[in-house]
């Protein structure tokens, strides 16, 4: 699975790494985290409010830090759809 | 896990989508047991239309007892001379430091629960295609709701221009979003009064508005980068995020409260405390001679001086309180909070990404130009 953060390096962008990161643990579910600063393959995901999180190539969430257990329950729905 | 999570509203799952179901189908005296521990949804309604009117009762009833509680906190308490300088400062801080901060917490939390109901998705369908005068309007107003960082400018940007929305539209909410907000409006309010605050709010529309017409006039679309042009946005089609539940729009305004007050409070504490000791100590005409209404080149130089510094709304607050309370005009004092909320280097930075250098010339000149006016039309009016 493929977790993907999108932002331009901001504070906020920073701390979404962080609760991804924290939920990825947390779940055990197997994910590699991505982060994505440029610009303009950001837009490609027809975002428009930074950060964004992307779980394999999905928007959740965009221009909010979703916190731990929410990312927690994308990151289980997810991976029950894969297997 | 945060608090939230556990309140009983807050509980996503089955029973709930299975009360509901039942709670309208059947007649509403059905016994709640139906739905094994949860309640009906309508009495779950008025148990929490009665907890939130409880909530803005008990906040009127503190806001309204404030000021005698800092009164009696000063003379009696503290038992410090009336009309001394230390007791007024004192009193002036213990009064406006909650004050500010419980209006601070109420607005921004109906400003969070207003901007669940405009996503940046559906204010770009609001804009697409819109003429150049209507959109210059819409764009400002819409500005004000938007929810909106200012490290999203680039994104929304390219988000709005590639899906036909004019690029005068464009800026009137790019300059509107930042420069009118309620964290600014709220501590004008509360520290200058209500007058101050609507002047602001309406200038700085005026500005958004006018600077986005002109710039939609100077058709200057080339100025624009290449690559943002080729770009094609994949845009999600209506309807298929559902909106969210007055539940979930109520934890939204709450995660905005904390997110927000959370990280301003220091700046409002702080521009208070200055206001405080101008209050006590600093006589009235101080900056008057500089910045007051006779220097004609005041307003440019506030301006000038504005454009480099970048700050928040709260940030800028207590040089706002330090400048008007040592006599500086108020149009001058404007131009400038405008002028360091609205126009910065590091966001003309930013906005290079997207823009030619024509492009950002042309747009902070255009408003500065617009900030310009309000400051000298404000020294001149008031």
């Amino acid at each position: 699975m493929e977790v993907t953060v999108l932002g331009t390096g901001c504070a906020r962008c920073r701390e979404l790494c962080e609760e991804a990161r924290k939920a990825i643990d947390v779940s055990g579910v197997a994910a590699s985290l991505v982060k994505v600063e440029r610009i303009d393959e950001i837009v490609k995901f027809g975002v428009m409010m930074t950060p964004a999180l992307v779980i394999d190539g999905e928007v959740k969430c965009s221009g909010r830090i979703p916190r731990m257990p929410e990312i927690v329950s994308w990151l289980t729905a997810a991976a029950a759809r894969t297997t | 896990m945060s608090w939230p999570d556990r309140l009983p509203g807050a509980v996503a799952g089955g029973p709930e989508v299975d009360c509901r179901l039942t709670s309208r189908l059947a007649p509403r005296a059905r016994k709640a047991a139906d739905c094994g521990r949860q309640y009906p949804l309508g009495m779950r309604a008025v148990g929490r239309v009665l907890l939130a009117l409880t909530a803005a009762a008990s906040w009127w009833i503190l806001y309204r007892s404030l000021e005698p509680f800092s009164n009696w906190l000063a003379y009696s308490f503290l038992s410090m001379a009336d009309g001394s300088r230390l007791a007024a400062a004192v009193q002036f801080f213990i009064y406006e430091a909650p004050k500010v901060l419980m209006l601070l917490a109420v607005v921004v939390f109906g400003v969070g629960i207003v901007r669940t109901f405009f996503t940046p998705e559906r204010t770009r369908r609001l804009l697409a295609g819109r003429r150049e005068t209507t959109g210059n309007v819409l764009g400002a107003l819409l500005g004000v709701v938007t929810p909106f960082c200012s490290c999203s400018a680039v994104p929304l940007f390219i988000g709005f221009v590639t899906t036909g929305v004019p690029l005068g539209v464009t800026f009137s909410f790019l300059i509107s979003a930042p420069m009118v907000n309620e964290v600014a409006l709220v501590l004008l309010f509360g520290l200058f009064g209500w007058r101050v605050a609507a002047l602001y709010m309406g200038t700085g529309l005026i500005v958004a508005m006018a600077a986005g017409w002109v710039i939609g006039h100077l058709r200057l679309e080339r100025w624009v980068e290449d690559w943002v042009r080729h770009t094609t946005t994949p845009t999600a089609p209506d309807g298929t995020v559902e909106p969210p539940s007055w539940a979930a729009r109520a934890r939204l305004g709450r995660d905005a409260v904390k997110d927000i007050v959370g990280r301003v409070w220091p700046y409002v504490l702080a521009g208070i405390a200055v206001g405080a000791g101008i209050h006590g100590y600093v006589p009235q005409d101080f900056m008057a001679s500089i910045m007051g209404r006779g220097a004609w080149w005041s307003v440019p130089l506030a301006v000038l001086i504005g454009i480099p510094m970048y700050s928040n709304a709260a940030g800028i607050i207590p040089i706002v309180q330090a400048l008007l309370g040592k006599g500086a005009a108020l149009g001058t004092v404007l131009a400038f909070m405008m002028s360091v909320i609205g126009l910065s280097l590091p966001e003309m930075i930013i906005l290079r990404k997207v823009l030619k250098t024509p492009l950002v010339v042309a747009f902070a000149g255009v408003v500065a130009m617009g900030i310009l006016s309000v400051g000298y039309v404000f020294n001149l009016l008031l």
